[in-house]
């Protein structure tokens, strides 16, 4: 095996993990306030299209990734109204949201199925691309790839270095006190809910922009709930995101990996094809096993509705 | 004036029927709005979209057709959800019972025995509630959560059926096309009304609907697990076990599930492809919540629901629009149904805002 092949196989994990980071990491922080959204299927799916025709059109992928991002907490809003405001079950509503996305992505993205976008040339960042193997591994991808990682040191600054981090965490332990000495949970719990959707928004465009330059329906294939059940892998920490999207990521390129060694063994596609989808039922079994470790990390009001004034 | 929800005494009854209604009647009027935004005229398009399909005899026996798969996993799954099973996997569960009746009927394609139909039905069912057992089993045994687990199961199982269609499956003269050989006359559900395609799968989703009223309403086993699921203490104390409701939801899910599968295959579609359904897993949770997990309003909702998929075929047709505009008003009918219940455990009141 050659080296460039493993650094190929490093720089394809990292693209694959990339998408799942960004979306769990905002994810994360939804579950932090105590909301659990399990809509992100649909907003990725809706970002995904959404920042492929305004790419298409403008020809800007910058401008793209803002569209999915609005079109994410646009998106996120509903679930909020629905969730927040209405206090509806926020299984349902989550689910309701993920239904409505991914029929809705089909439904605008029509037109532009089977039209390409240009590659965008990865940002190279100098002298760390000169490293032998995990230069043109780590250091010659997009943008969004270095985002992800400040995105995992900022939401872990956030979360445990910072007031507002605290308040949200508190939000999401026990509402009911943090109601009482005077913040507003519903309001901070909307602003948790928008951000989820603005990155599930990003995550979405990421796919569509970078990672396959189209749109095809149905093209999220479950990574929306990968990323939901990294945050359960992630045990709710930022950092341990991180290590489960590239584990995830590492899944999805088996493909090219038996490829690539030269090994004469025929695998159906479909097989190598359904590793993410039994990692992701592994991991959760692996992890939930435990009892205590999910009683202790999950945030304590997870799931369940509040009340303001009741 | 500032809009307040008013926590009710009680929960209204009056209002959780009324709830669906509205989100319906919610529906259409966005459903207009949606056509306006689109260029097109409102009048027309609620016309082809909602009226249309049923303006004859073979419509009103395709909205049949369309509506038995919904019925069957929806009472399925609201015996799970009356619980808070979450089986969201029915999708999957439907594919592989397909996959398991089909399977039988191709293994024996040239038998003529009267059981081959009745033993299709029993392995899809099973083949359902194998497929439902896996999230069941790791609930239960390891508090894998039932969503996230049910949910991966479907990708898994689209990929199951892709393998065998372009594989081991494929029709030999086939053409190369991903689809297995046509299933015989002798496995093919009988046709209950000549002219049409609806068939014999309608009754055994009405039985469904029956059975299901019976056990949720009048057995001791779906009041353990209505009670389960409206309050889990109180469950848990009057020692109803969670596990049995967890198994019986996921099972009862994965069965009607399974057997919906086959039905498509042995009905309409006739041999086992890649688009044995279009999604109908997914929209009968929505039929379920629209029913208000009520065997007679999921008759009624699986209706409303046939509707929207043959609307969205209508709309492709004569509007030149996706069909997956109808899972575009599938989506907005949950979320207005969502949105409206606030209204049977709380009171809208204006009240001046302070300042």
């Amino acid at each position: 095996m050659g080296l460039t092949f493993i650094s190929s196989i490093i720089f394809a994990t990292v693209v694959a993990g990339t998408p799942l980071i960004i979306v769990a990491l905002g994810e994360l922080v939804t579950e932090k306030s105590g909301v659990l959204n399990l809509g992100a299927e649909g907003i990725m799916s809706v970002g995904a299209v959404v920042a492929f025709a305004v790419t298409h059109h403008s020809g800007s992928p910058m401008l793209g990734i803002l569209a999915g991002m609005t079109a994410g907490m646009l998106m996120s809003l509903l679930f909020g109204i629905s969730a927040l405001t209405l206090m509806a079950n926020q299984v349902a509503s989550g689910l309701a949201l993920s239904i409505f996305g991914v029929g809705l992505s089909a439904f605008i993205g029509k037109p532009y199925e089977s039209i390409a976008l240009a590659s965008v040339n990865p940002v190279r960042i100098p002298l760390l691309s000169k490293i032998p193997v995990l230069g043109p591994a780590l250091f010659e991808q997009q943008g969004l790839v270095y985002f992800s990682w400040f995105l995992i040191l900022a939401v872990a600054w956030f979360l445990y270095r910072s007031k507002a981090g605290l308040i949200l965490r508190a939000v999401g332990e026990s509402p009911v006190s943090a109601h009482s000495i005077g913040y507003g949970v519903v309001k901070i719990r909307y602003q948790a809910v928008l951000f989820g959707g603005a990155m599930a928004g990003i995550g979405g465009a990421f796919l569509s922009v970078f990672y396959t330059p189209m749109w095809v329906e149905g093209m999220v294939a479950g990574r929306g709930w990968i990323a939901l059940s990294l945050v359960v892998f992630a045990t709710w920490r930022p950092g341990r995101v991180m290590i489960g999207a590239y584990l995830f990521g590492g899944c999805m390129i088996t493909q090219m990996f038996v490829q690539g060694s030269g090994a004469k063994i025929s695998i159906p596609a479909q097989f190598l094809s359904s590793l993410p989808y039994v990692a992701t039922i592994l991991v959760l079994v692996l992890i939930s096993r435990n009892r205590s470790t999910i009683r202790l990390n999950s945030p304590a009001s997870l799931g369940q509705p509040f009340l303001p004034d009741a | 004036m500032w809009l307040k929800f008013e926590q009710r005494p009680e929960p209204s009854k009056t209002m959780s029927y009324v709830s669906p209604i509205l989100a319906v009647a919610l529906m259409f009027l966005s459903g207009l709005l949606l056509f306006v935004v689109l260029g097109k005229s409102p009048v027309e398009g609620f016309k082809v979209f909602f009226l249309n399909p049923l303006k004859d005899s073979y419509g009103i026996a395709e909205l049949f057709l369309k509506a038995t798969p919904l019925m069957l996993c929806a009472v399925g799954l609201s015996v799970g959800f009356k619980a808070n099973v979450w089986n969201i996997g029915a999708e999957g569960q439907l594919l592989i019972g397909a996959l398991v009746g089909g399977g039988i009927a191709l293994h024996f394609e040239h038998t003529s025995s009267a059981i081959l139909l009745p033993a299709m039905m029993v392995a899809g069912a099973l083949g359902g509630m194998a497929w439902a057992a896996i999230p069941a089993f790791l609930r239960t045994r390891f508090n894998a959560n039932e969503i996230l687990t049910s949910l991966m199961l479907v990708y898994v199982a689209e990929l199951v059926v892709s393998w065998l269609v372009h594989g081991p499956w494929m029709d030999p003269d086939g053409f190369n096309f991903p689809q297995t050989k046509l299933l015989s006359p002798e496995a093919t559900l009988p046709i209950l009304l000549t002219g049409t395609r609806v068939n014999a799968a309608l009754l055994l989703a009405i039985g469904a609907l029956l059975v299901g009223w019976i056990f949720m309403n009048k057995s001791f086993m779906g009041y353990q697990m209505k009670v389960a699921g409206q309050a889990e203490h109180a469950g848990r104390y009057a020692g109803f076990s969670a596990k049995r409701s967890v198994w019986i939801g996921m099972l009862a899910g994965g069965a009607m599930a399974g057997i919906a599968g086959i039905a498509e295959v042995s009905g309409p579609v006739g041999q086992i492809t890649e688009h044995i359904s279009p999604g109908y897993g997914f929209a009968a949770m929505i039929v379920a919540f629209v029913g208000r997990l009520n065997p007679i309003g999921i008759f009624f909702s699986s209706l409303l629901m046939a509707l929207l998929y043959m609307g969205g075929e209508q709309a492709q047709q004569y509007l030149a629009l996706p069909s997956s505009i109808s899972k575009v008003f599938q989506g907005m009918l949950l979320f207005f149904l969502l949105g409206s219940d606030v209204f049977i455990n709380f009171r809208p009141r204006f009240i001046r805002r302070r300042k």
